[in-house]
């Protein structure tokens, strides 16, 4: 279980991370949803003890990471695939980590193969691999101590969709047998799938969270009139706001039977009304991101 | 979502830490097992192989005595090994392989003193290499050019002094690397700044006379560069000097890499 309580971080006068609170349950993949600079990396960083937390506090299963011994054994961590020695090969780094958790070295070839490097690619620099190699030596790496809790920060990235698919598969199996999973990303579709808890952070604040269902439940509704224009003003007399979406439709926060009533009163003709689903998500997405002045915070339900 | 019937998933804080042993081996391992790092090793061999080389070939076989020999061997792997020990240091940064490093043993002050036990071995092994290499060379001479006088003579004092200035020399690199994270920055300011303080001091004439004893690194190593043994006052000069160009920089590195970020 990793806990994190009312974590900040501050870089001189830019707040990185602003009051941040979240638990990952065991047995969960814990979907960390952000666009890029949103504070995500910082909160693994400060979780791993690499980074010193301005104020609040990161545990796991009620320690410091730094009170962890031998953390890679019990903890396994992802932060930055590119952050190898270019000029060692895939499987000399795996042998060092290996080494220094005290594994034996056929625990270097399990994870090769479990990843799918070939022999021949782990013979390989680092320099000389794609970033979807080197995401799967990450992988491996974090793999490599058969921990019980997973950190990994944007995992999928640089991962071709047969690389991410397995991934998917991956995590699920692992938290399926009880593990811990925290999983980070800037796309939505990449995390939707397999996260059972989300996420949302923006501007260093947690925006949203819940499982998708729920966040779902309050992506709110799709409309698509025949003029738009007509329809936001009607929208506007009732009290509800909308965003128009590329295709003439209108996303709005409000429930259909809402956005029904406003039309019908203002005599505007709608060609489409339904819950907004997975695109609704997305909207709500971006707009939660983005915004990072947005007071309001979206609860599905307690953590 | 899949039921589950896992016991919760706590951490077992009583389970056994990396040995400080085995942290030493792996970066007895990093130091070796890249390209850069390789070739710089094996560049302090070939280096003193050369050097007895071109003693045999060139020199006047008067100077081709064991002291001789250990003693030139000594300048080109005074320049290397803290150079060796700057990339131990400045690589986890450069290389960005900190991230890991730090991650899988958090308590970094015990991954600094692995890499200080690394260096130091690999400096008493330099210091074996060029034994070795000065005794092939004296053999070879004495093969060569018959009787040298003096040939295998060397002092304890000559032995001790020398591999005392490369330790120094070493963990000032190892120093200078942990206070400036930068590879090239630390070679360039192990380098450097010892010449700049001599320039200034030589303008200053209140500094060259209060300071340059004492604080100058070359001048309270400059008695100890012969073979001859040194009175108190120049150990005095040395301990000083080695305060401040050593102790000092690896303290306040130390504090730093406590409290700073691992990116």
């Amino acid at each position: 279980m990793i806990e994190v309580d009312r974590l900040s971080k501050r870089y001189g006068t830019f707040l990185a991370v602003d009051d941040v609170s979240f638990v990952c349950r065991p047995g969960a993949v814990t979907g960390f949803l952000g666009p890029n600079g949103a504070g995500k990396s910082t909160t693994m960083r400060v979780i791993a003890g690499l980074t010193p937390a301005s104020s609040g506090r990161a545990t796991i299963s009620g320690r410091h990471y730094h009170d962890i011994p031998n953390p890679g054994r019990q903890v396994g961590v992802l932060l930055d695939a590119s952050a190898q020695h270019a000029g060692r090969t895939g499987r000399e780094v795996l042998t060092l980590g290996a080494l220094t958790m005290g594994l034996p070295r056929r625990r270097v070839d399990e994870m090769l193969e479990l990843v799918s490097l070939t022999p021949s690619e782990s013979r390989r620099r680092v320099r000389d691999y794609s970033l979807g190699m080197r995401q799967r030596l990450g992988i491996a790496h974090a793999l490599l101590g058969d921990p019980k809790i997973l950190i990994l920060d944007e995992p999928a990235n640089g991962l071709d969709p047969a690389g991410i698919h397995w991934m998917r598969g991956l995590l699920r199996e692992y938290a399926d047998q009880g593990g811990t999973v925290l999983l980070s990303s800037h796309l939505l579709h990449e995390v939707e799938v397999i996260a059972d808890d989300l996420l949302v952070i923006g501007g260093g604040r947690i925006v949203a969270r819940g499982s998708k269902a729920e966040l779902l439940e309050g992506a709110g509704t799709y409309v698509r009139p025949l003029s738009p224009s007509l329809l936001l003003s009607a929208l506007a007399a009732a009290g509800l706001s909308a965003t128009p979406a590329p295709d003439g439709g209108l996303h709005t926060g409000a429930s259909a039977e809402e956005v029904g009533r406003a039309a019908a009163a203002a005599s505007v003709v709608l060609l489409e009304l339904r819950p907004a689903g997975t695109a609704g998500l997305e909207e709500m997405f971006l707009q939660l991101t983005s915004d990072t002045q947005r007071e309001s915070v979206f609860e599905g339900a307690a953590v | 979502m899949t039921a589950t019937i896992a016991a919760p998933v706590t951490v077992d804080s009583k389970a056994p830490g990396i040995p400080w042993v085995r942290l030493v081996r792996i970066e007895m391992r990093k130091m070796v097992d890249t390209r850069a790092g390789f070739w710089l090793v094996l560049g302090i061999v070939i280096i003193s192989a050369l050097i007895t080389g071109a003693m045999l070939i060139w020199s006047d076989p008067r100077n081709l005595t064991f002291g001789q020999m250990f003693g030139m061997m000594n300048i080109p792997t005074g320049v290397l090994l803290p150079v060796l020990a700057i990339l131990l240091v400045t690589g986890e940064r450069s290389q960005r392989t900190g991230l890991v490093t730090y991650t899988l043993e958090p308590r970094r002050s015990r991954v600094v003193s692995a890499k200080l036990a690394t260096s130091l071995v690999y400096a008493v092994a330099a210091v074996l290499v060029a034994l070795a290499f000065g005794a092939i060379g004296t053999l070879l001479a004495g093969a060569f050019h018959g009787d040298i006088p003096n040939h295998w003579d060397m002092t304890w004092a000559g032995l001790r002094n020398s591999g005392m200035l490369q330790l120094i020399a070493l963990l000032e690199g190892f120093g200078f690397a942990m206070v400036i994270m930068n590879s090239a920055a630390a070679i360039v300011g192990f380098f450097a700044l010892p010449t700049v303080w001599t320039i200034i001091s030589n303008i200053v004439p209140w500094m060259h006379e209060h300071l340059e004893p004492w604080a100058s690194l070359n001048s309270a190593e400059r008695p100890f560069q012969s073979g001859s043994s040194v009175a108190g006052d120049g150990w005095a000069h040395l301990g000083v000097a080695v305060a401040i160009w050593v102790a000092l920089p690896l303290l306040v590195g130390l504090w730093r890499l406590a409290r700073s970020e691992i990116k």
